[in-house]
């Protein structure tokens, strides 16, 4: 079996054979089930609500978590394909699996109470619920430490105030994974019905990216939490972050997915537009593009394969996944731009990808600590000085 | 139930198709592979008739050491076992020989059915589901586009036939029947399945080593080409009414578009 797509260094040796049938099978069920959708998704605003059953059904929700908690307990290197194959299509189908996964389910795999992961755990497999992850707030993006919605202690469990915004999935979730501070300053994780009187969720609209995915406000008015419902194992800022790290694994993966759609886009239509009575793709200018785009994604995919490899052998180090984050992440959004000029003004239509992608990435640049996040944790680990501490 | 479906493995519609140098046969090296399409709707319909009335569903393939992804994607998809007849040369056996190897293959499995699809979209002979009824001694029906067990001797199936018409016909069973494209909507392989599929067997037996007594090639290829495309156009003049029924009549009978 070979890896399908782009695979300019010939790497299909590096993935299992059931790696390579999970980028077969999900690249199958994309390509006729969700690729004909996408485009009235993006152009209205709407998530392809009908299709979270269906990713519950392939296993495609906390892909590598056990199967004690009906997930597939595949390796990451699995999961990094599925992000790709997911991305290929859409950004913001990419991000309801990856917030679903690493951002709800991960979480309460890593820090919850054994009746926490088995409540929840096998109906966020399922896609029977749906999850979504507060840390965002409108003061404090990059710097979530500074929070200020509050977790205050109250018999039986805590009242919860504050305003988180941003929020993938919000308005469609049943369960939130909210980070707040206690009485003590101390950031804690709790497990929020989206029922809870107090709670609500309103859309964010006006979106220009990330169209085909909801993005909403939380809002906490005295909203009551059971003691059972914080997350037991983990306080302080350690907690969300290592949710982002899952995330930011997936992210890299999956910029990977759009990058690779991008290129392929643009080299099938150098190919057959004729100007000057030639392909395009036949000018030395034209060619650059073609295989500067080749190459920055070869480096990338290699780049997400060593990640990958070193997160299934459990050596892998955060600052490696920023890199991972940073720079696949870049590669998409320059790809991007090289593939809208190669398609001229085809560039721009909606019959094609492109600007639909191009839309999509100025989103993940920015989510998941952004790009410049990322080259300062980075900066931080190779000098010793942090910039921001 | 005891159901095996035969699926093999053909090019994928895209691949492109590059002939040897003496014409008789394709270059496999740039091809990529997938399971014929009617064997896939014959899987899900094997498989949906296990989850409704139990039993176990075995996927058959023979051909190159390749075939057995065929086998390993039908496992993933909830196939029970797998049943590889290798043979390298096996795209030289012609429909009659290929139909005897299954028949020594299959036939102390004692299957209740047996489903193929249709025709392979590569050679396209439609008779293999056919021919395995004759020598296997099962009931047959071609072109299946339903089924609905009766009991446990018999079954019903709804067969195409010309001009949009269908016809149920019943079956005593043991059965072999071909199945149509189109009549299910085949399942995705689920990560869950991938996984399990490693721990499934798949019985390998050597074609060579299977008594194939009289399994001599009938049929010989002769040469293969690749059809020219010549664009031909066609100026229809009349008024609009003759231009509408020439361009009726052309597409009925020369396009064969209706
Ligand atoms: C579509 C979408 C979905 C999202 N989904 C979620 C979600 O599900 N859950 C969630 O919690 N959040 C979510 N977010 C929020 C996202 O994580 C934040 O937007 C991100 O962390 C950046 O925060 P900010 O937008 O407030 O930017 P700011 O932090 O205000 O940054 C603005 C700019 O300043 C730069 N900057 C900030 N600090 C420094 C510094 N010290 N040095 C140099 N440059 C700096 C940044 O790099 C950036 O360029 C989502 C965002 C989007 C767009």
């Amino acid at each position: 079996m070979k890896l399908l797509g782009l695979d300019y260094t010939d790497i299909s040796h590096a993935f299992s054979e059931e790696e390579l049938m999970v980028q077969k099978t999900v690249r199958e069920f994309v390509d006729s089930e969700l690729a004909p959708v996408i485009d009235d998704h993006f152009r209205e605003g709407s998530f392809p609500f009908d299709f979270v059953k269906k990713f519950g059904e392939l296993g495609l929700l906390g892909i590598n978590l056990p199967t004690e908690y009906g997930c597939a307990g595949m390796s990451n290197l699995a999961y990094g394909l599925v992000c790709q194959e997911l991305e290929r299509c859409d950004s913001g189908i990419r991000s309801f699996v990856s917030v679903q996964g690493s951002l709800v389910m991960y979480p309460i795999f890593a820090f919850g109470s054994d009746d926490q992961k088995n409540k929840y755990l096998p109906a966020l497999a399922s896609g029977e619920m749906i999850g979504c992850f507060g840390l965002t707030e409108p003061d404090y993006g990059s710097n979530p430490s500074g929070m200020i919605t509050r977790a205050t202690k109250t018999t039986g469990g805590y009242l919860l105030n504050g305003a988180k915004m941003w929020i993938t999935n919000g308005s469609i979730a049943h369960l939130a994974v909210v980070w707040a501070k206690t009485e003590d300053g101390k950031i804690h994780g709790f497990l929020v019905d989206t029922a809870s009187e107090g709670f609500s969720a309103p859309m964010m609209k006006n979106k220009w990216s990330l169209r085909a995915s909801i993005t909403s406000e939380l809002i906490f008015n005295q909203v009551f939490v059971p003691e059972e419902n914080m997350l037991p194992s983990v306080s302080g800022l350690k907690g969300p972050l290592s949710c982002l790290n899952q995330a930011r694994y997936g992210i890299g993966w999956g910029t990977l997915g759009a990058a690779m759609a991008m290129y392929e886009t643009a080299l099938n239509y150098a190919k057959t537009r004729i100007q000057f009575d030639r392909p395009i793709a036949g000018f030395q200018l034209t060619q650059e593009k073609l295989v500067w785009m080749l190459t920055e994604i070869t480096k990338a995919q290699l780049l997400a394969l060593q990640v990958g490899k070193n997160k299934d052998s459990g050596t892998l180090r955060h600052q490696q996944v920023s890199m991972l984050k940073r720079n696949n992440t870049w590669v998409a959004r320059e790809c991007a731009k090289l593939a809208r000029e190669i398609l001229g003004a085809n560039g721009i239509s909606g019959e094609y990808p492109i600007m639909r992608h191009l839309m999509n990435i100025e989103s993940v640049y920015t989510y998941e600590g952004t790009h410049d996040m990322h080259t300062l944790i980075m900066g931080e680990d190779i000098t010793g000085t942090s910039a921001i501490r | 139930m005891k159901i095996c479906v035969l699926m093999k493995q053909v090019p994928d519609n895209d691949s492109a198709i590059i002939l040897s140098n003496d014409s008789s046969s394709i270059k496999l090296n740039d091809i990529t592979w997938c399971t014929n399409e009617s064997d896939t709707y014959a899987l899900e319909e094997a498989l949906l008739m296990k989850e409704a009335h139990g039993g176990e569903v075995v996927a058959c393939s023979f051909g190159r050491e390749s075939s057995q992804q065929v086998i390993k994607d039908a496992l993933a998809k909830g196939a029970d076992r797998g049943l590889y007849i290798s043979e390298e040369e096996s795209d030289g056996f012609d429909i009659l020989s290929t139909a005897k190897i299954f028949t020594q293959a299959l036939k102390d499995e004692n299957f209740d059915l047996i489903f193929s699809g249709l025709q392979s979209n590569d050679s396209g002979n439609a008779q293999l589901g056919l021919l395995l009824a004759e020598m296997l001694n099962m009931s047959h029906a071609a072109l299946v586009m339903g089924t609905e067990v009766l009991n446990d001797t018999r079954i019903k199936v709804k067969q195409e036939l010309e001009g949009g018409w269908f016809q149920w016909t019943e079956l005593d069973l043991p059965a072999s029947i071909t199945i149509q494209s189109g009549l299910n909507k085949p399942r995705y392989a689920s990560l869950r399945g991938i996984m399990m599929m490693k721990k499934k067997p798949i019985d390998i037996f050597d074609s060579s080593q299977i008594d194939s007594t009289g399994s001599k090639n009938k049929i010989f290829l002769d040469k293969m080409y690749i059809p020219q495309k010549v664009k031909e156009t066609t100026f229809i003049e009349g008024t609009p009414d003759e231009i509408a029924s020439k361009l009726g009549d052309l597409m009925i009978n020369d396009i064969k578009v209706f």
